[in-house]
């Protein structure tokens, strides 16, 4: 058969010299390889006390933000259902009723809004899509569960907390800045 | 037939000639020809009579004014109430004074509407949405406090948001020429403009529902429809039913089997199409309003929707979906790890949307309860906000 490239190499078929048949030297040689790397800066991390910093374009789990009044911002437009090339946003809207103007910005709102982790790529492209700051992928990834209905994620899990009532849990929520990565 | 022909008039519009009768306008001229060379029209309504020559989207350039006269004409001409001559030739996107002059009048029109697309329920289908963002420029130099109204129910159905009027007037058309008494009008004048009922005087007419359908934006809205879903989820579906006060052909928006929304059938001007017999194609309130039951509708298929328009995101034609033969192979129904009907909180069955009247409230999903609203108690002055 021809060849496709010139690059191929052929192998050598020679029965093995004295120095290689006694094999004691070759396994010297190999640990000789594996001692030195004791010696080498380590590059993996102790993971969950140490963590490498995000880059400043990673895309992580969703947070439904809320306003400096701690009012969600979402108005269930719906544009980052549609953008979601997944099809892994849904949401239900409603009406605000008189006395909710402290919970909700707008006249409407997502009653239900639900995140199917299972489905989601992390695109981003619904905080792109989002007209009102609302979504946004933070800082953390989706954690690991032992069942499928644990990805289904509903606005208790995805609602940032309120910045004036909880403001800790809101700080902590919101994550650190990421560091500039070189 | 050689003095029919001998009747129809050319006219050029962006170098593509077409013959058209006497007595049309430059715009139907162009929606003949149809496609990028039709200029955008938001007052105009070609079933409404009167309709037209307020909003100046419309506006061409006449280069040359007939063969008999061919000196153009000396500014630009609103289309929808010019009337074609013949050796008319018109300059529509192959004019740099259009384009600029169409960037201004989006300017106009959207100096006192709100930017409430996210809430606006006519969000998808509206047409200063499509003209804006095919004309218009994104910045605004508008620096003002805009025209500020309260919401209004006109009626038990029907909701004005006069935030988002642009007074093309197609509503109280509507209301002249389709139903027997014109109960709601334009108050005041120029900047003060807005439209009201006198004393807030509900419409009740049978036709009164296709003020929402020739509404070009989102200031009269179903009020059935109110905040239940996006346009762009539900599925368009053309139906009819016997109704002995109107042709009875629509277009049913469903989720899934709900009936969320009916509206008339829609030809590609945003316009109502008529019925395929000749009636005119306007439909009356009760099958706008009060049929939200999938067994009062015959199903005549799925209504084609413009690839271009948002409302066709999601929904894929001519799928080719590959042959199951898990069940051929194993003689049994596969096993579903999860199946998201069971997880989900959207789309329940004990919650039913299309049998609420008024906009969902958050008890409806949160508590599961169910009630539904009386449209008269619900329908007072208290309530508005």
């Amino acid at each position: 058969m021809q060849a496709l490239t010139n690059r191929g190499k052929s192998v050598e078929r020679k029965p093995m010299t004295l120095l290689e048949r006694l094999y004691l030297p070759a396994i010297f040689k190999g640990m000789a390889i594996t001692f030195s790397h004791i010696f080498k800066k380590v590059p993996t991390i102790r993971y969950p006390e140490q963590k490498r910093p995000f880059a400043k374009v990673s895309r992580g789990l969703q947070v439904l933000n809320r306003d400096e009044e701690g009012r969600e911002r979402c108005t269930a437009c719906g544009l980052c259902a549609v953008a979601c090339p997944a099809e892994a946003i849904t949401m239900e809207a409603a009406e605000r009723q008189r006395g909710e103007e402290h919970l909700y910005r707008e006249e409407k709102y997502a009653a239900k809004y639900e995140i199917n982790m299972l489905r989601c790529i992390f695109c981003g492209l619904c905080e792109e899509a989002c007209p009102k700051d609302a979504i946004y992928l933070s800082e953390t990834f989706a954690p690991s569960n032992l069942q499928r209905k644990g990805f289904i994620y509903g606005k208790e899990d995805l609602l940032i907390p309120n910045p004036l009532t909880h403001p800790e849990e809101y700080n902590k929520a919101k994550g650190e800045k990421a560091p500039t990565t070189k | 037939m050689a003095d029919e022909q001998k009747q129809l008039l050319k006219v050029t519009i962006d170098n593509i000639t077409v013959e058209v009768e006497p007595g049309t306008s430059i715009l139907m001229a162009a929606r003949k020809i149809g496609g990028d060379v039709t200029p955008p029209a938001m007052c105009y309504y070609s079933k409404l009579k009167g309709s037209g020559g307020k909003c100046r989207t419309c506006l061409v350039e006449v280069a040359a004014g007939s063969t008999t006269d061919p000196r153009p004409m000396p500014k630009l001409v609103a289309s929808c109430r010019t009337n074609v001559m013949d050796g008319m030739v018109v300059k529509n996107l192959t004019s740099e004074k259009v384009i600029d002059a169409r960037k201004g009048v989006v300017e106009f029109l959207l100096l006192n509407h709100p930017l409430d697309c996210p809430i606006c329920d006519q969000a998808g289908e509206c047409h200063l949405q499509d003209l804006s963002y095919d004309h218009g420029s994104a910045g605004t130099r508008y620096e003002f406090q805009r025209r500020l109204f309260e919401r209004e129910d006109i009626g038990p159905y029907i909701q004005l948001h006069m935030t988002r009027c642009i007074l093309c007037y197609r509503c109280t058309y509507v209301a002249d020429q389709l139903t027997d008494t014109r109960v709601h009008g334009i108050l005041d004048r120029g900047e003060h403009a807005e439209i009201s009922t006198y004393i807030s005087k509900a419409i009740d007419n049978d036709f009164s529902g296709n003020m929402i359908d020739v509404c070009p934006v989102g200031a009269l809205t179903d009020r059935t429809f109110r905040f239940k879903n996006r346009v762009w989820f539900l599925k368009p579906m053309n139906a009819h039913r016997d109704c002995d006060k109107c042709c009875g052909r629509v277009t049913l928006w469903n989720r899934g089997d709900e009936v969320f929304r009916v509206t008339a059938n829609k030809d590609e001007w945003g316009e109502v199409e008529d019925a395929p017999d000749g009636k005119p194609g306007w439909i009356c309130n009760t099958c706008r309003f009060d049929k939200k039951n999938t067994g009062d509708w015959i199903i005549d298929g799925v209504r084609k929707v413009n690839r271009h328009s948002v409302i066709s995101a999601g929904k894929y034609t001519n799928v080719k979906r590959p042959p199951e033969v898990f069940e051929k192979l194993m003689d049994r129904t596969p096993k579903l790890l999860l199946d998201i009907h069971d997880v989900s909180e959207i789309n329940k069955p004990e919650v039913d949307l299309s049998k609420i009247n008024g906009p969902a409230t958050g008890d409806v999903f949160n508590e599961g309860t169910h009630e539904i609203p009386l449209l008269n108690t619900e329908y007072s002055s208290e309530k508005r906000r």
